[in-house]
């Protein structure tokens, strides 16, 4: 049977991206973020996954124009990096676990999810920039991917409350996957920042730190923060963090913290940062 | 009295309250629309060849799409402010500060009143605190 053996968090901030395809890792500005992955570039060493569920948003990338689906799911064999405008991201292709992909899309119709499958689909920063902060410069990436998408852009987002039920029921589906597998699910984007407007530039530490701690010890709290609540705390793009609420969920009440890190700034944002084994 | 039979639909705030937030457009439905061609256009830079023929000729490149004439104009003075007055969304928008080799920073900042060096240093001092920011009606 599949496990749920961990779950990962980090912020996907372009500019973490573009400093590490560009070499800039040890840079003043840049060091200290980077620092703060050395533990899980080592963690996943010994943990490397077959599967990781990977969590993130489109940033009109390949979504949010002639389609905006609250969830949806990469569905293709494989996806590249996309061009945000800079040229694609020289990392290298995203390879999906069709037959994983497939169970967890049918079983989340099942659940009451009415998933949006995607069938051709680039996939950006959101996606990327987790798989390179984890797994560094390789040429191909370690283990099987199935992106999953969330609107956090156009309002309203879908609540902490379904992101949640949609973490458990990710952990339902993924646990009645006949093949031995070794899953991972990593919630991706936030914390606080705001990308446009005279607000711009907010940064939240208190309320970061705060959703941080509850996240490992008390993670339902944080299903109750409303999307007005986040807008006004954590930003207009701080909404990311409701992805962090599904993989948290997905992992189910005992875990093991085995690394946190915030640091402010990368660029406009504060980079959050979790390492979590699920205990058995 | 005739007695309403319908229960009501209870919420947490009224959506009005997304109005409250100090200098902050929330992205909606209505925006997502009147932004569409802007958008469409955002994102036909994600090609080589369209951020080239962009550069050649800004003006004819954007006659090509169903803009209005003021979101044409304030592309073409790369005015965000403005661009997210008129629905524009960041995640969109952002792809014309990339043609232009800016820095997603450079390119909030612009929105921000400050110059790209003071909302740099501000950054790097901690971002900007939430407080008084909170809600226009509570001053918090």
């Amino acid at each position: 049977m599949a496990r749920i053996s961990g779950g990962i968090a980090t912020s996907h901030v372009p500019a973490i991206g573009a400093a590490f395809d560009l070499g800039k890792t040890e840079e003043d500005y840049w060091k200290p973020i980077f620092e703060g992955y050395k533990y899980v570039k080592e963690w996943i060493k010994d943990n490397t996954p077959d599967v990781v569920i990977l969590i993130y948003n489109d940033h009109a990338s390949s979504l949010m124009l002639d389609i905006v689906p609250t969830f949806a799911m990469g569905f293709a064999e494989e996806f590249e990096s996309a061009d945000e405008g800079w040229g694609r991201r020289p990392v290298p292709v995203v390879k999906n676990h069709l037959d994983l992909a497939a169970h967890v899309a049918e079983q989340l119709v099942i659940d009451e999810f009415d998933l949006t499958l995607i069938n051709e689909m680039d996939v950006d920063h959101g996606c990327t920039v987790p798989l390179s902060l984890v797994f560094g410069k390789v040429e191909e990436w370690p283990c099987k991917v199935i992106p999953i998408a969330v609107n956090v852009t156009q309002f309203p987002t879908p609540s902490g409350e379904r992101c949640w039920k949609l973490g458990e029921a990710i952990r339902n589906a993924v646990k009645t996957f006949p093949e031995d597998l070794n899953v991972q699910v990593w919630g991706t984007g936030g914390m606080s920042h705001q990308l446009q407007g005279t607000r711009a530039g907010l940064i939240n530490e208190e309320f970061d730190r705060r959703f941080l701690e509850l996240l490992a010890h008390e993670p339902e709290e944080l299903k109750y923060i409303t999307r007005l609540e986040y807008l006004r705390e954590a930003g207009t793009e701080g909404i990311e963090l409701i992805m962090w609420l599904i993989m948290r969920a997905a992992m189910g009440y005992g875990v093991e913290e085995k690394h946190r890190f915030y640091r402010v700034p990368a660029s406009n944002t504060a980079v959050g940062h979790v390492v979590y084994e699920t205990k058995s | 009295m005739q007695q309403d039979k319908t229960m009501p639909r209870t919420r947490l705030y009224s959506l009005d309250e997304l109005d409250d937030i100090p200098g902050t457009k929330v992205f909606r439905a209505r925006e997502s629309r009147q932004a569409y061609h802007l958008h469409k256009f955002c994102m036909s830079l994600m090609k080589a060849e369209n951020r080239e023929a962009f550069k050649a000729d800004e003006r004819a490149y954007l006659d090509q799409y169903a803009m209005s004439e003021e979101q044409k104009q304030a592309v073409l003075a790369r005015n965000l402010t403005k661009l997210i007055e008129l629905g524009g969304n960041m995640y969109f928008l952002v792809k014309i500060a990339s043609t232009d080799g800016w820095s997603a920073q450079k390119a909030v900042s612009s929105m921000s009143g400050m110059s790209a060096e003071e909302y740099a240093q501000m950054m790097l001092a901690g971002g900007r605190s939430p407080e008084g920011l909170r809600s226009i009606r509570n001053k918090n």
